[in-house]
């Protein structure tokens, strides 16, 4: 099973050195009415980093999210993939291009397999065209086995081979973060938005998913997670950005951002000494 | 069994194929794409026009009137009514489920005034007549001729059939159910809502254009009358019964309801009195009705449900229930 661009030899977390940014993202705006929900937001993930984005609730974190993936067109910006500019993109294209995400509140397919649901997220299959399945059905055919072969292995890499078959509806809250990732990484993407995948996860699983989100990075794909677990956070990120109002309030290292004073403010409220 | 029973039966069996042709149509859109059309008798019309057009002899004062033979004009009833349902999906797949519906059912409404005020193309309100039928040179023997048109229909709607089924399963069914399941989640996947959905009512508006050319061809005239709502209406009891999202569902539920008409029309005509039996016949419509309701209330996911498939409901449905018309779905409590 191979990531997006090719293995890594360093520990989880970190930029490969020297590397441009995989995703840039430049003065990101977003208003509803007279909300800014994201305020001139701007950030870089580096090649095979998983960069950590916290923040209180309300932040703007979900709805930055939104833009990145396409869900929502901002309203000012810029946002670039590989150096390809992507603000303009349909979310639909994005994945195509290498952008694919996770939703903080897992959508899976419910009523298909857990199987299908990592298939249907195969991109450039000839069987998406009608005509196709008619006038080429061998091509068809060895295309969705060899799509079926890794999409078994992917459900494998996320421990939920005895599951193939069944509906994703009976599966957990855990079990339908991993299957996201699964289907995620079908599409081979270079970099993933993982939004809180920590949430309401029991603590047993919550290890499998971190040790996935390491397997994943290390495949080379570059994660930007969102995540309110600071442990979790902490194991995973070698830099975190901190967003308030909507904007970037700081940026380091796990241990800088915990010291930061601003920070512990933006969750806490003002901090009387 | 007299041999005008078995010709009967054939007759019947052919009349409720036809209707099984266009139940096909409305399953790609609504049982596997969710898309609520409720202006079926539009696309029905214009592929039995389309068809009659093509292939019926030439008249005068009235264009068309090609005299090509008969699947030339099934091949151009599938054509002009996908071309004309890919156009439709193009302008109104943006639109929500109960506006889609709105508009369908505006076009419905406008094919059939068309086709009742567009003389010169359509014969207006005296339709189309000598609509060249399959075997007619076996017309005067009524069971040869029913039989022949029945085994007409039976490989019209097996091949629709394996087409279907071949299709559901592809990836591009796999992708439709994602959409249809969740539109959000199936984009991020990379999947273009609108490009599948377009596809699916331009292939589904095919298919009921298909239908109506075999129903016309079969009856042999066609008049704006026949392509009224109540055809919408029937069509849509036979996927809610049969089972919508099962192609198999779609075509018992079409031979079910067509049985059922037929068995109320001699019910009505048998116990209403000679000078009610007009008005009477509009118990034919109660009765489907009805039928229509019991199952909604007792069987909602049909006769033969989709296999594997979650309960939907309609979005009237839905919104009367309190519910949400996507299929609604428990989170089960972590397990390590």
């Amino acid at each position: 099973m191979q990531g997006g661009t090719g293995e890594r030899k360093d520990g989880p977390g970190s930029p490969r050195a020297h590397t441009p940014p995989v995703l840039e993202v430049r003065d990101l705006a977003r208003s509803f009415g007279g909300n800014r929900a994201v305020d001139g937001m701007s950030l870089d993930l580096h090649a095979g980093e998983i960069l950590g984005l916290i923040g209180p609730n309300g932040a703007g974190k979900t709805t930055f999210f939104n833009l990145v993936a396409g869900s929502l067109a901002p309203d000012s910006g810029e946002i670039r993939l590989k150096g390809v500019p992507i603000e303009r993109q349909p979310a639909a294209r994005r994945l195509a291009m290498g952008l694919g995400r996770t939703f903080q509140i897992p959508r899976p397919f419910a009523g298909m397999s857990v199987l299908d649901n990592v298939m249907a997220a195969g991109q450039n299959q000839s069987g998406e065209n009608i005509l196709r399945n008619f006038l080429q059905p061998g091509t068809v055919r060895r295309e969705e086995r060899a799509a079926r072969e890794r999409a078994l292995a992917l459900i494998d890499f996320v421990t939920l081979s005895h599951l193939a078959d069944a509906p994703a509806r009976v599966l957990s809250g855990g079990q339908r973060k991993l299957l996201e990732l699964a289907r995620v990484m079908m599409a081979e993407p270079a970099v993933i938005l993982l939004d809180e995948p920590a949430a309401g996860v029991n603590p047993a699983l919550l290890d499998v998913i971190v040790e996935r989100i390491v397997e994943i990075n290390r495949m080379g794909v570059s994660v930007l997670l969102i995540e309110h677990n600071m442990d979790m956070i902490a194991r995973l990120c070698g830099r975190i950005v901190v967003m308030a109002a909507g904007r970037q309030l700081a940026e380091g290292t796990p241990g800088e951002i915990m010291a930061n004073r601003e920070v512990v403010e933006a969750y806490l409220g003002e901090v009387t000494p | 069994m007299s041999l005008e029973l078995l010709a009967y039966c054939a007759f019947f069996l052919t009349i409720a194929l036809t209707y099984a042709v266009i139940v096909l149509g409305l399953n790609v859109q609504w049982g596997q794409t969710g898309l609520f059309n409720v202006g079926v008798a539009g696309f029905v019309a214009v592929g039995a026009y389309a068809s009659a057009i093509l292939t019926s002899p030439a008249v005068e004062g009235r264009f068309g009137g090609f005299d090509l033979p008969i699947p030339v004009g099934w091949a151009g009833a599938f054509l002009v009514a996908g071309l004309l349902s890919a156009a439709i999906g193009w302008l109104t797949m943006r639109l929500r489920a109960d506006y889609l519906a709105i508009s369908t059912f505006g076009i419905a409404v406008t094919v059939q005034l068309a086709t009742l005020n567009l003389e010169g193309l359509t014969g207006g309100p005296f339709g189309i007549s000598l609509i060249p039928r399959p075997f007619a040179g076996h017309a005067g023997e009524a069971l040869i001729f029913s039989l022949a048109n029945m085994a007409l229909l039976i490989s019209l709607v097996a091949l629709l059939y394996l087409m279907l089924e071949h299709l559901a399963k592809s990836p591009w069914g796999r992708a439709l159910r994602a959409i249809r399941e969740d539109e959000a989640a199936a984009e991020a996947l990379g999947k273009s809502p609108r490009r599948f959905r377009i596809e699916a009512f331009a292939l589904g508006g095919a298919i009921m254009g298909l239908g109506g050319a075999a129903q016309a061809h079969f009856i042999g005239f066609i008049a704006p009358e026949n392509y009224l709502p109540m055809l919408t209406f029937q069509v849509w009891a036979m996927l809610i019964v049969g089972g919508s999202g099962n192609n198999r569902g779609a075509i018992l539920g079409a031979v079910l309801v067509w049985a059922l008409w037929a068995a109320s029309s001699a019910l009505v005509e048998a116990l209403a009195p000679a000078g009610e039996q007009a008005r009477a016949a509009s118990l034919q419509t109660v009765i489907i009705g009805v039928a229509l309701c019991a199952i909604l209330l007792f069987r909602p996911q049909g006769l033969l449900p989709e296999p594997g498939g979650a309960r939907r409901r309609l979005p009237f449905l839905s919104r009367w229930r309190g519910t949400p018309a996507a299929v609604a779905t428990t989170t089960e409590p972590d397990r390590p």
